[in-house]
C-alpha cells in the first residue's frame, strides 16, 4: 500500500448527497451477510453482451505503485479484451496532477468515445474532466471522486464507511456473546479522509453491540513496514483484547508478522480492501485472520462496462432505466472462511 | 597509505600520534555534558513512560520492542553520522534500503536462500553508496543534489523491481531471526547487529584514521587537503559506507517485516538526520558522535513507544515529535556551547 508521497490511494469520497438518483445502488445496508448483488467479477458483463456499435474507452489512472492500483489496471485491460467491439486507450498513469492532467488532455484530442478517470487526486483534476464533458466525451469517474458532478456521467467507487460498517457487524457479530469484549483498530494513513470515513463506519456499527469497546486506535501507513511497527507497538499496549480490525490487507502482512514476533493467537482479526494473501491465510485458516471487508479493484472491470454502455447508449442489464446510472456504490462484502473461495480470483498481489 | 593530519578543530593544536586520538580531545570536554543532557532527556522519558503505563512500559518484552524497532533506523543513522561528519548530506538512505530490501526479495534471490538475501541486500547498498560517492567526490556534484537523484532513481527502479507488489519471504531461516526463539540471552539478533554496528561506527570515528580524516574533512576541506589527506577519496568511502549501512538495514528490515516492498525506508532520511543532530553532530560538518545519534534514536523510538502505549493519535504524535526535536536541542544548547 501507498506511503505518504505515492499515496492517496482509493479516495471515495462519496458524501451522501452526491449519491444520486433512480438507479443508485445505494448500500446502506447494515447487514453483514454477502447481498445478491452481483459481484463484478462474474463473467456477466453489466451491460448486455450483444456487439453492438465500436466504442473506444480512454482510461487514464494513478502511477501503479501498489496492489490494489495494479489490480485496478488489471481489471481494466481485462475487460476491455473481452469484447470485440471495444478499443482501449490507457496511459502510462501518474501521481502527480500536471502530468495526469496532460495525460487526459491527450486522449481528449484523440477523440475518445468515452473516459475512464481515476484521478490520482479527485478535486484537484476536476477541471479537465469538466473540459472532456464539455468536449462531448462522457467520463466514467472511477473511485476518487471530482469535486463537480458536472465532471463526470457516471460515479462509480467503493464504500470506505461502508468497509467500517462491514467490519464493525461481522467483529461484533463474532463477539456477541461476549461481556466487556476488547476491539482495537490498526488505521490506514490518518491524514486521509477515506481513513477517517472507515473509522466512522466501524465505531457506527461497533455501536449496536453495547457488551464492545473499542479500546485502542493506531494509525499506520498502508504499508508493510509500518503495519509491523505500529501493531507491534499495539500488542505490547494490549496484553488482551477480543478482535482487531485492521483498515488494508498490504499493511496488514507486517501486522501479521508482528502478530507472529509477539507469539499472540488470543484474538480474530479482520482485514481490508481483498488482497491475495489475505484471501489464502483466510483459507488456511491457520492465523489469526478470519475475515476481511472488500474494496473491489473489480470496479475497473465495471467501469469499462459502464462506459462501453454509455458509448452504445445502453442501459445496464438487469435494470429498468435506458440509462446507465448516475453513480455506482460498491457493497463492501466480508469475505470469510465460508465464501472465500468464490472471491480467490478476484484477490491482488 | 598513512598522511599527516592536519589537527581538529578546537584542539590543542598538537598533532597526535596516528590512530589513537582520545574521544575526548576530538569531540572536546564538553561532548559529555552533551551526552549526559540527551541521557536526561531519554531518562525523563522513561519516567514519563513508567508514570503513565507501568506495567506495559517497564516491561522486558517493551525493551526488546524498542529495541528491535530502533534497529533498523539506527544502523542507517550511524552510516549518516559519518556523512553529516564529513560535511556532506545522503538524502537517499531511505530510498536505498527500499532498492535493497525489493532486490534482496525477489523470486529469483529467494532461490538462493539466506545468503542470497543477506549478500544481494549489502551489495544493492554499497552500489549505490559507490554511485553516490563517484557522482560526489569525483563528478563534483553538491552531496544534497546527486543524493536527491539517488533517492529518485532508488525509489523508481524498487517500484519497477516489485511492481508495486508486496513481495513475501518463504526463507524460513531469515524469518526466524525476527522470531523470539532466535533471541540470545534475551536479545533479539537485530538489536545485537544494530550494537556492533554502532560499536564498530564509534571505533572507526573515535579511534583511527580513517574517522579523524573524515573529522578533518568536514571541519575544513581545503585545510584537510593542503594536509595531504586524499578528501575525494575519502568523500568517496564515507557514501559507500553509509550505502553499506543502508544495506545492512535493508537486510534487517527484511527479517522484522518478513517482506520487500518498495514503500520500506519511507522518510528515513529525515530521521537519520534530525537522531543525528539532536545527538550533536554538526549539519556544517567538523564534528559527529555516534554515541549522540544512536541516544537521538533511542529518544525518537522511545518517544513513539509511549504515544503508541498511551494510544495518542498520529496527529498530536507528530506535533509533539516536533516539541520535543526543538526542546531536546535548546536543552543542548544550553548546557554546552557549541564550538
Amino acid at each position: 500500500m501507498p506511503a505518504p508521497t505515492h499515496v492517496t490511494s482509493r479516495r471515495g469520497l462519496l458524501l451522501g448527497t452526491a449519491a444520486v438518483s433512480a438507479g443508485a445502488l445505494l448500500t446502506g445496508c447494515t447487514s453483514n451477510d454477502t447481498k445478491d448483488e452481483k459481484p463484478a467479477s462474474n463473467d456477466r458483463p453489466a451491460a448486455d453482451d450483444k456487439p453492438g456499435k465500436h466504442v473506444t474507452i480512454g482510461f487514464a489512472g494513478p502511477q501503479a505503485d501498489h496492489g490494489w492500483l495494479n489490480a485496478i489496471n488489471d481489471n481494466a485491460k481485462n475487460r476491455a479484451k473481452k469484447y470485440a467491439d471495444v478499443t482501449l486507450e490507457i496511459t502510462e498513469g501518474s501521481n502527480d496532477t500536471a502530468a495526469q492532467i496532460g495525460q487526459i488532455e491527450t486522449l481528449i484530442n484523440k477523440k475518445v468515445d468515452v473516459l475512464v478517470v481515476l484521478p490520482a487526486d479527485g478535486k484537484a483534476l476536476t477541471q479537465v474532466g469538466l473540459k472532456a464533458m464539455r468536449a462531448g466525451i462522457p467520463v466514467v469517474n472511477l473511485d476518487r471522486i471530482f469535486n463537480s458532478p458536472q465532471a463526470y456521467r457516471c460515479w462509480i467507487g467503493g464504500d470506505n464507511y461502508g468497509m467500517g460498517l462491514s467490519a464493525g457487524h461481522y467483529i461484533g457479530e463474532q463477539l456477541k456473546d461476549k461481556q466487556g469484549a476488547r476491539v482495537i483498530e490498526l488505521a490506514g494513513l490518518d491524514n486521509l479522509e477515506l481513513t477517517k470515513q472507515r473509522t466512522q463506519g466501524f465505531d457506527a456499527a461497533l455501536k449496536n453491540y453495547p457488551n464492545i469497546k473499542k479500546v485502542a486506535r493506531q494509525a499506520a501507513e498502508f504499508t508493510v513496514e509500518s503495519g509491523q511497527a505500529k501493531m507491534s507497538q499495539l500488542l505490547q499496549a494490549q496484553p488482551k483484547f477480543d478482535a482487531l480490525w485492521n483498515h488494508d490487507d498490504d499493511q496488514g502482512v507486517g501486522a501479521l508478522r508482528a502478530i507472529d514476533q509477539a507469539g499472540r493467537s488470543d484474538f480474530l482479526m479482520v482485514g481490508g480492501a481483498g488482497a491475495l494473501s489475505a484471501f489464502q491465510a483466510i483459507e488456511a485458516g491457520n492465523s489469526v485472520l478470519k475475515a476481511t471487508v472488500l474494496y473491489p479493484p473489480t470496479m475497473a472491470a465495471s467501469a469499462i462496462d459502464l462506459a462501453r454502455a454509455l458509448g452504445q447508449g445502453k442501459g445496464v442489464g438487469g435494470l429498468a432505466e435506458f440509462e446507465i446510472p448516475a453513480s455506482l456504490t460498491l457493497y463492501s462484502a466480508v469475505v470469510d472462511k465460508d465464501n472465500v473461495g468464490q472471491y480467490m480470483s478476484t484477490g491482488f498481489k | 597509505m598513512t598522511q599527516p593530519v592536519s589537527p581538529p578543530r578546537g584542539s590543542t593544536g598538537k598533532v597526535p600520534p596516528m590512530g589513537e586520538l582520545p574521544a575526548w580531545r576530538t569531540l572536546g570536554a564538553r561532548a559529555d555534558v552533551r551526552t549526559l543532557s540527551l541521557l536526561g532527556v531519554l531518562v525523563a522519558l522513561i519516567v514519563i513512560g513508567g508514570i503513565t503505563k507501568p506495567d506495559e512500559f517497564l516491561d522486558t518484552r517493551n525493551l526488546q520492542l524498542v529495541l528491535t524497532q530502533a534497529s533498523v533506523i539506527g544502523v542507517v543513522t550511524v552510516g549518516m553520522t559519518f556523512v553529516i561528519t564529513s560535511g556532506g548530506i545522503d538524502l537517499s538512505v531511505g530510498a536505498i534500503v527500499a532498492l535493497s530490501s525489493v532486490w534482496a526479495t525477489t523470486v529469483a534471490t529467494q532461490e538462493y536462500g539466506f545468503a542470497g538475501i543477506l549478500f544481494t541486500a549489502v551489495l544493492v547498498g554499497v552500489g549505490c553508496g559507490l554511485v553516490n560517492g563517484l557522482l560526489i567526490a569525483y563528478g563534483g556534484m553538491v552531496p544534497f543534489i546527486a543524493t536527491l537523484a539517488m533517492l529518485a532513481s532508488a525509489r523508481g527502479l524498487a517500484l519497477q523491481i516489485t511492481d508495486g507488489r508486496t513481495q513475501i519471504v518463504s526463507v524460513d531461516a531469515i524469518l526466524n531471526l525476527g522470531e523470539r526463539d532466535s533471541y540470545v540471552l534475551g536479545v533479539p539478533p537485530l538489536v545485537l547487529v544494530f550494537a556492533v554496528v554502532t560499536v564498530i561506527g564509534w571505533l572507526i570515528l573515535n579511534r583511527t584514521t580513517f574517522g579523524r580524516r573524515t573529522v578533518a574533512v568536514g571541519g575544513n576541506a581545503e585545510a584537510a587537503r593542503l594536509a595531504g589527506i586524499d578528501v575525494r577519496r575519502q568523500r568517496l568511502y564515507l557514501y559507500l559506507l553509509s550505502g553499506l549501512c543502508c544495506g545492512i538495514a535493508a537486510f534487517l528490515l527484511i527479517i522484522l517485516s518478513g517482506s520487500g516492498q518498495n514503500t520500506n525506508g519511507n522518510l528515513y532520511e529525515l530521521d537519520a538526520i534530525a537522531a543525528a543532530i539532536i545527538g550533536g553532530t554538526l549539519l556544517s560538518g567538523g564534528r559527529g558522535t555516534i554515541t549522540g545519534s544512536v541516544l537521538g534514536v533511542l529518544i525518537f523510538t522511545t518517544i513513539t513507544n509511549i504515544f503508541a502505549l498511551n494510544n495518542l493519535q498520529s496527529d498530536v504524535q507528530q506535533i509533539a515529535k516536533g516539541a520535543i526535536i526543538v526542546a531536546a536541542v535548546l536543552v543542548q544548547r544550553r548546557t554546552a556551547s557549541t564550538t
